[in-house]
Formats: C-alpha cells, sequence, structure tokens
C-alpha cells in the first residue's frame, strides 16, 4: 500500500488518490508549436526505471492535484507537494 | 534434436529417463550474428524460430538478461483469444489463434493448447449492443463469434451468480469457442527448443547494456558478457521497451505499468472456460492443476516492480468473489506481478524503427501471451524482408504521428487506460 503525503490532507493510503500520471508534461503552446512538438506532447512520456515525478489526484480528498516523486522500482515515496512546488530529495 | 514421440518415450522409460538430451544447448555468444533478438521470452523466441523456419535465417542469437520466459511469459494468465473489433486486430490475432491451434504439431512440444472458450460477461444494455456488434464485426472477419443470453450461460457456467439480485447483474455474454488457454512456459520452451534445433543460438543471463549504431544504422550490441556484432536487431522486452529503444536513441509512447495476477488453492475441475468480465475488472479460468487463475485492471501507476499492492488484490477478489460466491471460500495461494508496456493506443508496435536494421516489437499492454506465435510470425517477416507484413503493418510506430491509431477500447492517449 502507498502512502501518499496530501499536502492538503496529510498522509493517505493511495486507494483514496487516481494516478494522473508523469509531471513534466507541459501543453505547449498550439500558435507556435511544431508537428513533432505536439505530437511528442500527447504521446511521448519520460517512462524512467527509478525516480519518477508524477501527477496524483486526491479524489476521495480535497480533490486537489499533487505532485508526488517516486521511485519506480521500489515504490519508494520520495516526496510531495502541490503541482507547481518544488520536492527535496532525490532529483529524477 | 529427439523427436518427442510415444517410441521416444518408451525407449528412455528403459533407463529410467536418465539420458534424455537437453532441449536446447547454451552456447557461447559468437562474436557476429546476421540477426540478434533482445529478449528470450515467448515473442522473441517465436521471432527467432520463424526466422529460421520461413526465412532461412538461421545464423542468430537470441539474448535473454535472466531466464527463458522468466518475464511476462512465466507471469501472464494464459488466455489465447482473437475476439477483436477493430480490423487490423482482427486479421493479426486471427492469424495468432491460427498457429495456436497447429502449433504443438509444429514444435513438436505439447503446449497444452485447450480450446475452452472465452466468454465474456455483459452487465448493461449498453454492453449488450457493444458486444453483440463486436459480435457480428468478427463473424465477417471469419472469427467464431457467439451471443449467448442469461440463460445459455447459466447452462455453460453453472457456478456463475446468474440471478436477479446480483452486484453484477447478467444480460448476457460473447463466447469465442475457440478461445482459450495454453501452458504458457511450453510456448517459451516450444520455440526455444524448435529455434536451437534449427541453429539459433539460445543465451541466457546476457543483458543488453547498448546499442551500437554506425551513421544511423545497427551495428551491434553491447552486453554483460561482452560486446556482439549484428546486422540486425530486434528488440522483444516486454517492460523495459522504453529503455531498450532509449539505447538507441529512439523515443516510444510507452509506459510500464504493473499488472498482478493471483491462483487460488487447487480444486476438483468446476469452471470449464474463461470467464472475464469488463465492467467488474477481473477475468477467471481454473488451470489443469485444479488452480483458479485470476487477474484484473493495472495497479494504475508507472512501475517496474513487477509486484504490485494490496488494493488491486482486494479489488480483483471482490469482483470474481461476486460472480461466483461459491469462490469465497477458497484461500489464495499466490500472487505476482509482471511489468507490461503500456502503448498510448492499447495496441503493439511490431515496426521498423528510424535506425536502420533496429526493429521493435513492443507495446503488448496485457495482451501479449494470445499474440506470441502471430508477433513472432509477423516480426521474423518484417525483420527479414525489412518490410512489415500485411498483417502488422497497422502496427507502425508512425501511426502516433499520421493519427491512423488502432485504440479498440477508445480510450485515447493513457496508457493507463487501455
Amino acid at each position: 500500500m502507498l502512502l501518499i503525503n496530501c499536502p492538503w490532507c496529510g498522509e493517505r493510503t493511495q486507494s483514496e488518490f487516481a494516478y494522473v500520471g508523469d509531471a513534466n508534461v507541459v501543453r505547449p503552446d498550439p500558435d507556435t508549436v511544431s508537428d513533432q512538438e505536439w505530437i511528442n506532447y500527447i504521446y511521448i512520456r519520460s517512462n524512467p526505471k527509478g525516480v519518477h515525478d508524477e501527477l496524483w489526484q486526491h479524489i476521495a480528498g480535497c480533490r486537489c492535484f499533487v505532485k508526488v516523486r517516486r521511485d519506480t522500482v521500489s515504490h519508494e515515496i520520495i516526496g510531495t507537494a502541490a503541482p507547481a512546488g518544488k520536492i527535496d530529495g532525490r532529483e529524477a | 534434436m529427439t523427436r518427442y514421440s510415444i517410441f521416444s518415450l518408451a525407449r528412455n522409460a528403459f533407463n529410467n529417463h536418465r539420458d534424455w538430451p537437453a532441449a536446447w544447448r547454451s552456447p557461447e555468444p559468437k562474436a557476429e550474428y546476421d540477426v540478434i533478438i533482445i529478449g528470450g521470452g515467448g515473442h522473441g523466441l517465436a521471432t527467432a524460430f520463424y526466422l529460421a523456419e520461413e526465412h532461412g535465417v538461421t545464423n542468430v542469437a537470441v539474448l535473454e538478461k535472466g531466464w527463458l520466459g522468466g518475464g511476462n511469459t512465466g507471469r501472464n494468465t494464459t488466455i489465447v483469444r482473437s475476439n477483436y473489433l477493430l480490423e487490423g486486430n482482427a486479421h493479426f490475432y486471427e492469424k495468432s489463434m491460427k498457429l495456436w491451434e497447429t502449433m504443438s504439431q509444429e514444435l513438436n512440444f505439447n503446449v497444452m493448447m485447450s480450446h475452452r472458450g472465452v466468454l465474456n460477461l455483459a452487465h448493461s444494455d449498453p454492453q449488450v449492443d457493444a458486444f453483440q456488434r463486436r459480435g457480428n464485426a468478427m463473424r465477417l472477419n471469419g472469427i467464431d463469434a457467439e451471443y449467448l443470453d442469461r440463460n445459455e450461460i447459466q447452462r455453460l457456467v453453472p457456478l456463475l451468480d446468474c440471478s436477479d439480485n446480483t452486484r453484477y447483474p447478467i444480460m448476457g455474454g460473447l463466447l469465442q469457442p475457440r478461445g482459450g488457454t495454453a501452458r504458457h512456459d511450453a510456448v517459451a520452451w516450444g520455440y526455444a527448443r524448435g529455434a536451437d534445433a534449427r541453429g539459433v543460438d539460445i543465451i541466457q543471463n546476457c543483458e543488453v547494456t547498448g546499442i551500437k549504431r554506425d551513421d544511423g544504422r545497427v551495428t551491434g550490441v553491447e552486453t554483460t558478457r561482452g560486446a556482439i556484432k549484428a546486422k540486425k536487431v530486434g528488440i522483444a522486452v516486454a517492460g523495459h521497451t522504453t529503455q531498450l529503444c532509449q539505447m538507441a536513441g529512439v523515443d516510444v509512447p510507452i509506459e510500464s505499468h504493473v499488472l498482478q495476477a493471483m491462483v487460488s488453492e487447487p480444486i476438483k475441475p468446476c469452471l470449464n472456460t474463461v470467464v472475464t468480465s469488463g465492467a467488474a475488472h477481473c477475468y477467471i479460468s481454473q488451470s489443469d492443476k485444479g488452480e483458479l487463475v485470476f487477474g484484473g485492471d493495472l495497479d494504475g501507476y508507472n512501475s517496474f516492480a513487477q509486484r504490485g499492492n494490496f488494493p488491486i488484490i482486494e479489488h480483483v477478489v471482490a469482483s470474481v468473489c461476486a460472480l461466483f460466491p461459491a469462490f469465497s471460500r477458497l484461500r489464495l495461494m499466490r500472487t505476482w506481478g509482471g511489468v507490461v508496456d503500456m502503448s498510448m493506443d492499447g495496441s503493439p508496435i511490431i515496426a521498423k524503427t528510424p535506425v536502420d536494421g533496429l526493429y521493435l516489437n513492443g507495446g503488448w499492454c496485457y495482451g501479449g501471451f494470445k499474440a506470441t506465435p502471430g508477433s513472432g510470425w509477423v516480426f521474423a517477416h518484417t525483420i527479414a524482408g525489412d518490410r512489415p507484413h500485411a498483417l502488422n503493418e497497422c502496427f507502425s510506430l508512425e501511426r502516433f504521428a499520421t493519427g491512423c491509431v488502432l485504440d479498440e477500447k477508445g480510450a485515447g492517449p493513457v496508457p493507463g487506460a487501455h
């Protein structure tokens, strides 16, 4: 069981959260974006074996998005923050 | 290769089965091969087998970082089916199904293919409509499909709760009678033995750590057992497709997720078909040993861990017990997880890559096992002729750029949703 520290609600079990995905995906400006950049935005994810920054949503709690830094091999949660916040600890 | 038969069995019985030869060699890697296949699971071994058998390419090595079939080949729930709606999928999986039908004879290895039928349960009116539509599409594509009403389902699966007040009311179901299960390890072993007999080198405990290129063309691989040159390299590694492709500078539309499965204690035969419920998120069958084998959804987050967490186990077990109340008396014996490479449209990639001589077979989501023979067959064709077969043209890497995605479920570019 993953325990995710919601910045607003405190530590809660994973079953209160929905997984959103890669936290590094940024929607490009559709007016200036190239085709390749748009394709990458839609389809390409970092998918690292190791440290991964990802978004979860606390759907059975405050419904806020939470940024989680997690190891995809050990499932260890290194830290959490608000989506625009900074997480200390091992970098991706 | 010693042919397995009633006569070889009898002959070896005279000396207590002490003189059976090894089913395949364990050679040292050569300095150079025509083709290197990365990944010694069912898909990689089938590819090597068909390269030798269909295309006469025998200077081939299969490199496996662990042991044969130790990845997802040995972790799936062994279900074989071809009940797909979309054109590209239907023809490809039906080719695979036809190969399953003759596999034991072709490989001279009993893969215990059991055509016990695969039944998808419909729990709502829209599902009834969708299943009938898919059944019609399958029949138009020459694939067997039968729509069953609730009474017919109750007769086929007596233990299923088809009453009016069950948690998941059963309105009907789509049966593919030729679907079923096969012994997953035997598939890897059978293809390994067949490939080895045709000259393929199968090299275990040999992890690929780099893919060497020169001027946009593959020249070989770096491994934990030294560098090996190759004219062509095929990747068939399931969960680690992203990492292998990155070694060659190729980005793939894939996320790796963990999928769990589990078995109950063994009991007497009580379930003679494969029952699946997309709405309740579970699928269940009974193995020849008597264990009930079941699985469900992904854990839902990126993972390379080959193990999952408890909420999904609880969810799957709850679904199974709702459908089959009698099974609530059983104890769970084992659970495990496999790392699956979820593609962005839920369909696999069997294609050339932007690097000359590098070929990709991946993105199988959680449907790779049933595709094993067909996947090897078309991947061998793609590698040998440097162009895809008509059956895998639709599984190109470019489809994400051109918009020709093959999204069977209509879930959109959310890998965890397929």
